[in-house]
């Protein structure tokens, strides 16, 4: 059963993300909206713990989120989806439940 | 002239996700009325609120980022931006807006607001003032 999680804190300021990261099964997915976006930017102090994570979880993140921020989508960690409202839709039907972190 | 404190705004926290950025660009244009020295800092996720090329049109959202800009003309000229933040999160000076103010008692030229300072520097800027307000 493969779960999708939301995360809408950022790494920065939060354990949300931590936290669910040490609790999401292999092959769950992780979706990062809000200022969780900030999360998926590549060469930050965060960055290595989420590439380790994503070893064996999938990690997306939304892309207006991104952009209302400030930052564009070549910024994100290799291998972290961008996806839009729609794929965020898409990512709720694929799932068979979601967790959503606050 | 008297009366005259130091006031700092402490902005903490990432744009859009939370109001407390708004928030604190409010209470600070509001604030420019009282003739005070104010300055602001941005620490922490506060350093995003300062990103250039912000772009709100996917999240309805109103993008309030090119009201910074608009500091300088209300003699609020004193930004400063924790260095180690920036790091912390990949980010450069390059990456913020530039933002500028005008000296009238040097012709107005135009001049830097935003001042990269250390965490110690920082440490030393909050001790000097009179009142902080943190968002």
């Amino acid at each position: 059963m493969a779960m999708l999680h939301t995360v809408n804190k950022s790494v920065f300021e939060r354990s949300t993300l931590d936290s669910c990261i040490s609790m999401a099964k292999a092959g769950s997915s992780i979706l990062l909206i809000e200022d969780g976006v900030v999360s998926a930017i590549a060469g930050t102090a965060a960055a290595d713990r989420i590439s380790k994570a994503m070893e064996n979880i999938s990690f997306y993140v939304l892309g207006p989120d991104l952009r209302a921020r400030g930052m564009s989508e070549d910024r994100v960690i290799d291998g972290i989806k961008v996806v839009d409202y729609e794929g965020y839709v898409d990512l709720t039907t694929e799932h068979d439940n979601i967790q959503s972190w606050l | 002239m008297a009366d005259v404190k130091k006031f700092m705004y402490v902005n903490r926290k990432a744009p859009y996700g939370t109001i407390y950025a708004l928030e604190s660009l409010e209470v600070v244009l509001i604030g420019a009325a009282f003739d005070q020295d104010v300055s602001l800092a941005f620490v922490d996720d506060g350093v995003y609120q300062l990103t250039k090329d912000q772009d709100t049109t996917g999240v309805g959202i109103k993008n309030f980022s090119k009201t910074y800009s608009a500091l300088g003309d209300y003699e609020v000229s004193k930004i400063y931006v924790d260095q180690e933040s920036l790091d912390e999160r990949g980010l450069t000076l390059d990456d913020l807006q530039h933002l500028v103010w005008e000296d009238e008692d040097d012709d107005w030229a135009e001049k830097d607001s935003i001042r990269v300072l250390s965490r110690a520097e920082m440490a030393d800027l909050f001790e000097e003032q009179d009142v902080v307000l943190s968002f």
